[in-house]
């Protein structure tokens, strides 16, 4: 059962097999575990990212093609459900429609991009990537009548995923292990099982036929296309398959922040984070996104409360609580990323799974 | 010069085989031969003589490099159950005459024929479909994946499975059983898990020839296969080779330059020179013949292939 969920791709160590449990598990009741409006959120925000980041790795790790226009994919998504439930009203239908469409936008675009660019060498596509994620942005802010621009759009999902809706009053009184039972609740796990079936789905295509053969493309292109693979055609539906996931991963985050807005979902500052969770959690395995993200936006929301909390600590001592103002969380959350690629140059999951 | 020579080879190449094979004359010394206008192209005349269709055929077949004509209008057919190895010096174009059959270079001019099908336009992968199946003279394999995974996916290829999006590998237990087959056969299932990059020189240059095996093409071409491999690991290689022989309906181009290897299992040679076809026949006429050992400046087939 648990193989067959898994795609047959089993974690193969210990150690990471009982981080990915922790992850999956605190996720899973994360509101129950960590109450508070922050915490949650960050979870929520955790769980669309390992969606995020599996689909670039899907393009980055197993079909080895380098793309910068992975936030255009994540805001195709979040604006198309934005627009339709701006433009329909609130609903579960206007959302669907709005991922739906976003989704197949968000491939079409890849689809193009890909064939006039993976023809010749991916490195034009990651050119051409660059161009048009630039472009989009720019788009975007643009025009304002329907965007919103710089603003971006406010918008309101159904009611049931939101605050004010209240549910379980005659069973549970409307709590349950002191946690209210209301449309926030229902809408982090709207956003938990969404990127649960998006990862596993994931985890299905990377195991599959066609998922080996992105690997081969990855290992040696030229031979890949010797053997009889016709490797343009891989990458684009690679591309395509990884856009329509990301854009779907963006719907989530749209429904869940109920706002979307170029600073939020299409810039470059997300697009490098991206990377960086890919490299951090190791490329070309999927766990590796799972574990990738959970640290970045750990770190992101958390790193600086704690240097805060560490520098008051060593209040009484020369330089040190300097160094460790809450102020310098980049600095360190920079030199942390370098020490993590020195360290695990293959990632997190490369280094528990014992390759180097 | 070279397209004197070319018509020539054209010309007086290929009529006589599979009879004795007249070798063709170097250009400088028969360069005022007589002018032959009614060209036949060797795979031509020989379809004739054996009443078979080739399996393979280039007409005509050349590539320029800007200025240099690397592959110089080679016309040449390959029939089943014939070995045919490839020699000539260093640069003779030899690797660049398997890239135009195989598609790793366009054609400038001319036509590759497999089965009586034109495919000199078809991408690399079309070709494979089509069966042509290629090993690489530097390994050229799938380093970061194991070896059961590297016959897999050539198996997975042949059956036209890379598309499968849904199903998990391991419902494929037919590839695996294929693949463990020839693994068998080349003696790598020890190896079976064993990540490539890890492997010994050896038995990289085994599993190269076993992806083409895995593959089943109606011609195998192999170039160098045993470079660089030990004295014990080669005789492994050239058994297999020699196995798929026995296969009578499939044609074998090899590209060789050890002389023990080429007498033991080739049926016929062909030379190549400059680009363009300087003899072709039976293996002893040509090693024997006066003219091939003044094309080569006097010193014979066998000095110059020892060189190299």
């Amino acid at each position: 059962m648990i193989r067959s969920l898994l795609s047959g791709d089993m974690p193969r160590s210990l150690p990471l097999a009982l981080i990915l449990g922790c992850i999956l598990i605190c996720l899973a009741l994360a509101p129950f575990l960590f109450p508070g409006v922050r915490t949650v959120d960050t979870a929520a925000r955790i769980c669309i990212f390992i969606v995020l980041v599996a689909s670039y790795d899907l393009l980055l790790g197993y079909g080895g093609i380098v793309s910068f226009a992975h936030t255009m994919f994540f805001g195709i998504g979040a604006y198309g459900v934005a627009l339709t439930s701006a433009h329909m009203g609130r609903g579960f239908d206007a959302i669907a429609i709005g991922a739906l469409v976003g989704a197949g936008f968000a491939a079409a675009l890849a689809l193009l991009i890909g064939l006039f660019s993976l023809r010749v060498r991916a490195i034009f596509f990651a050119m051409i990537t660059l161009a048009v994620a630039s472009a989009v942005a720019v788009l975007v802010s643009q025009l304002s009548g329907l965007t919103g621009g710089e603003d971006g759009l406010t918008f309101k999902t159904p009611r049931e995923l939101g605050p004010a809706f209240k549910f379980g009053k005659e069973t549970f009184d409307g709590v349950l292990f002191g946690v209210k039972l209301n449309g926030k609740l229902l809408a982090y796990y709207f956003v938990f099982i969404g990127a649960l079936v998006l990862f596993l789905t994931l985890l299905r295509v990377v195991n599959s036929p066609f998922g080996r053969v992105l690997q081969a493309i990855r290992e040696n292109d030229f031979r890949a296309e010797s053997i009889g693979y016709r490797v343009v055609y891989y990458r684009v539906a690679a591309t395509c398959l990884s856009a329509s996931v990301a854009a779907l991963a963006g719907s989530l985050y749209a429904v869940w922040l109920r706002y979307v807005g170029p600073d939020t979902v299409l810039s470059m500052e997300l697009m490098i984070d991206i990377l960086l969770m890919v490299v951090i959690g190791g490329m070309g395995t999927l766990y590796g996104a799972m574990i990738g993200a959970t640290l970045f936006v750990l770190a992101q929301n958390y790193l600086q409360n704690l240097m805060g909390a560490a520098s008051e600590l060593v209040a009484d001592l020369p330089l040190l609580p300097e160094l460790l103002s809450a102020d310098r969380w980049l600095l360190w959350l920079g030199v942390l990323f370098i020490l993590s690629v020195y360290f695990f140059p293959a990632g997190v999951v490369g280094r528990l799974r014992g390759k180097r | 010069m070279a397209q004197s020579f070319a018509l020539w080879a054209m010309v007086s190449g290929k009529p006589n085989w599979p009879l004795p094979v007249q070798c063709l004359p170097y250009p400088p010394l028969f360069s005022d031969g007589p002018a032959v206008t009614q060209v036949t192209g060797c795979g031509q005349s020989h379809f004739e003589i054996s009443m078979t269709d080739p399996i393979l055929k280039t007409t005509d077949l050349t590539v320029r490099f800007g200025g240099h004509v690397a592959v110089d209008a080679v016309s040449c057919a390959f029939h089943a159950g014939e070995l045919t190895a490839i020699v000539g010096p260093n640069g003779a174009g030899k690797t660049t005459y398997f890239n135009l059959i195989s598609g790793q270079i366009p054609a400038s001019a001319g036509r590759v024929n497999l089965r009586g099908r034109d495919i000199t336009r078809a991408s690399v992968s079309a070709r494979t479909k089509a069966g042509i199946g290629r090993a690489f003279q530097l390994t050229n394999l799938f380093p970061g994946l194991s070896v059961l995974e590297n016959l897999r996916l050539v198996v997975q290829a042949k059956l036209g499975r890379g598309f499968n999006l849904w199903s998990m590998v391991s419902r494929h237990q037919d590839l695996t059983d294929q693949a463990e087959d020839i693994l068998a056969r080349v003696r790598l299932l020890d190896q079976r898990d064993q990540v490539v990059s890890e492997l010994s020189h050896g038995n990289q240059r085994k599993l190269e020839v076993a992806l083409l095996i895995a593959q089943d093409p109606d011609v195998y071409m192999f170039d160098e296969p045993t470079a660089g491999m030990s004295v014990d690991e080669a005789p492994v290689v050239l058994d297999l080779i020699a196995e798929l022989k026995e296969q009578k309906d499939r044609s074998i181009l090899l590209v060789e330059h050890k002389m023990d290897v080429i007498r033991s299992l080739a049926d016929r040679i062909i030379v190549l020179h400059n680009g363009a076809l300087a003899a072709d026949g039976a293996p002893a006429e040509v090693m024997a013949s006066d003219v091939v050992q003044e094309a080569y400046m006097g010193r014979g087939l066998e000095g110059i292939l020892a060189d190299v």
